[in-house]
């Protein structure tokens, strides 16, 4: 096979495939985002680097540093949440280990939307756990947990803690044990031997979950629509808007590519120290 | 000790954390009184419900048809992908640029095919969201794939080709019948994303025939029905359902 069937032949439906719904699609948006708004919220064909200089307006510059703002202390505690959680699920029994990892792939893999839902139910004014307040005692009045930053904060960290959890579970899994043994066995205490040893090696692990968390968590926008109430704004919702409401597709496209900016640089760093950690 | 406690405490209430919200939903589902906080009695009321609405079983037939449509054209164009990646050396920016779909946001990339299509001056349709979910469905097929052909022993299709089978005997007798589960794994999990996936399916459908995602998020705008804590459990099942025998194929390997 490897001789009579050229690569080509295999990779071209796919390649082309990309080439023409993902590059082109993209190359689109960055022109336009060049491009200027017409009265009818027509595309006009004028160079302007407008669309740009507008990412810092005060108000759009303040939802840009608000979304970087919940989506780093989304990735901050899904880390923190995450990475114990991932540290005992591999030192289970392999049954046991497969039972947990497949209760983290199941949320993963289904539904956001309805899982965000569920927290609705869960925190708006009629809601479970305004009920509880008052049937205990706690509260006199039903309470609305919904439509602000912690809200929109929970439903994101619900909705990627799995996305952190399972890169740090596949890098500790491929730890050495030895390492940590040698590390207590030169008396070093747990503590030390975790911040020495453990964290350092997994790094690889925490970066690509911090990523995988951190990404989707900064362009979501139907969390903040359901749970924010559209009240408090993110990047994801400003898109929203320019493209179906206000109409403003270049200014909406220099938006997501002030996104993808965002994203490139993490994955550079990604890389780099992806690079680093496999030449220690 | 104290530590290994310590940590099984914590694992259990990140469990408690993922689980609670769901099964809270799964319980109220067959709730007689429709209230969330009080008790009616079960019942299967919300989910005869379900059958009587015409729009939402519009939505999921919608759903399904793209679901399907866009597995189908993943599986083959993916398996290749994967078979192709696997012959050549491996190459950082083939690699970054095939998975691309999977870390960019993928509100970028929905208002990015949105405009392309109106560019094309194509109408928004189910074919418009088939379309789309490709996109990023052939690099989870071709992902769960090249893992299943890693594994792969390369002198099999060798010594049925020095017998004299030619390449597409060899392919469909030797390599296709190894690779299978792992395409019917990447199948299965491609099938359940685009199910359930919702930003690109807005921004891509037309108005007149929108797929479940879709139909959910206009009925949760407007507040807590309790039919949706229905719909939610059966969508949430067939989910599940559809992952564990992705994952049983060994479907979720090889991700990280």
């Amino acid at each position: 096979m490897k001789k009579l069937v050229s690569p080509l032949v295999l990779l071209g439906p796919a390649l082309t495939w990309l080439g023409i719904f993902l590059v082109l699609p993209l190359a689109l948006i960055f022109v336009y985002s060049f491009f200027q708004r017409g009265a009818f919220g027509q595309i006009v064909p004028q160079f302007t680097l407008g669309n740009y200089m507008r990412l810092f307006n005060p108000t759009v510059l303040k939802v840009f540093l608000n979304s970087l703002r919940i989506a780093s202390l989304v990735t901050v505690l899904a880390l923190l949440l995450g990475y114990p959680t991932a540290y005992f699920i591999t030192q289970q029994s392999a049954r046991w280990k497969n039972t947990l990892l497949v209760l983290v792939i199941l949320p993963f893999w289904t539904s956001y939307l309805i899982r965000t839902y569920a927290w609705i139910v869960l925190l708006n004014r009629e809601g479970v756990l305004s009920r509880l307040l008052i049937s205990l005692g706690l509260s006199r009045e039903p309470i609305s947990f919904l439509y602000n930053d912690t809200a929109i904060f929970i439903g994101l960290l619900y909705g990627y803690l799995p996305f952190m959890v399972l890169p740090l579970y596949s890098s500790i899994e491929r730890l050495n044990p030895e390492l940590r043994e040698a590390s207590f066995d030169l008396g070093a205490t747990p503590l030390k031997t975790f911040l020495q040893v453990t964290l350092p090696l997994t790094l690889r692990g925490v970066v690509t979950g911090a990523i995988f968390v951190f990404v989707p968590s900064l362009g979501n926008f139907f969390v903040p629509e359901l749970l924010g109430g559209g009240q408090r704004f993110m990047i994801g919702n400003m898109i929203n808007n320019q493209f179906l409401k206000a109409r403003d597709w270049p200014y909406g496209s220099a938006m997501a590519f002030g996104v993808m900016a965002i994203v490139l640089i993490l994955l550079l760093f990604q890389a780099w120290i992806t690079r680093r950690t496999e030449q220690s | 000790m104290r530590v290994r406690n310590w940590l099984r405490l914590h694992t259990s209430l990140v469990y408690l954390f993922l689980y609670g919200p769901i099964l809270m939903l799964i319980v109220l589902s067959f709730n007689r009184s429709g209230l969330p906080t009080a008790w009616g009695g079960f019942s299967l009321h919300w989910y005869q419900e379900l059958w009587q609405n015409k729009a939402l079983l519009n939505a999921a037939l919608n759903s399904v048809l793209v679901a399907g449509g866009s597995t189908l054209v993943s599986a083959v164009f993916g398996t290749l992908l994967a078979m192709g990646l696997e012959r050549i050396a491996r190459n950082m920016v083939l690699d970054a640029f095939v998975f691309l779909p999977m870390i960019i946001p993928d509100i970028v990339l929905a208002i990015a095919l949105l405009s392309f299509f109106t560019f094309l001056e194509m109408p928004l349709s189910l074919l418009t969201i088939t379309i789309s979910h490709i996109v990023f469905n052939i690099a989870f097929v071709a992902a769960i794939v090249r893992t299943r052909l890693s594994y792969f022993d390369n002198t099999l299709e060798e010594a049925s080709l020095d017998l004299g089978a030619p390449p597409l005997k060899t392919f469909f007798k030797i390599t296709l019948p190894l690779i299978f589960p792992g395409i019917v794994a990447g199948s299965l999990l491609a099938f359940t994303i685009s199910l359930d996936e919702f930003v690109i399916a807005f921004f891509t459908a037309g108005p007149a025939r929108p797929t479940l995602p879709i139909l959910i998020y206009s009925m949760v705008r407007f507040g807590v029905t309790p039919d949706v804590n229905a719909l939610a459990t059966i969508v949430l099942s067939i989910s599940a359902l559809l992952i564990l025998i992705s994952q049983r194929l060994g479907g979720t390997e090889g991700f990280f």
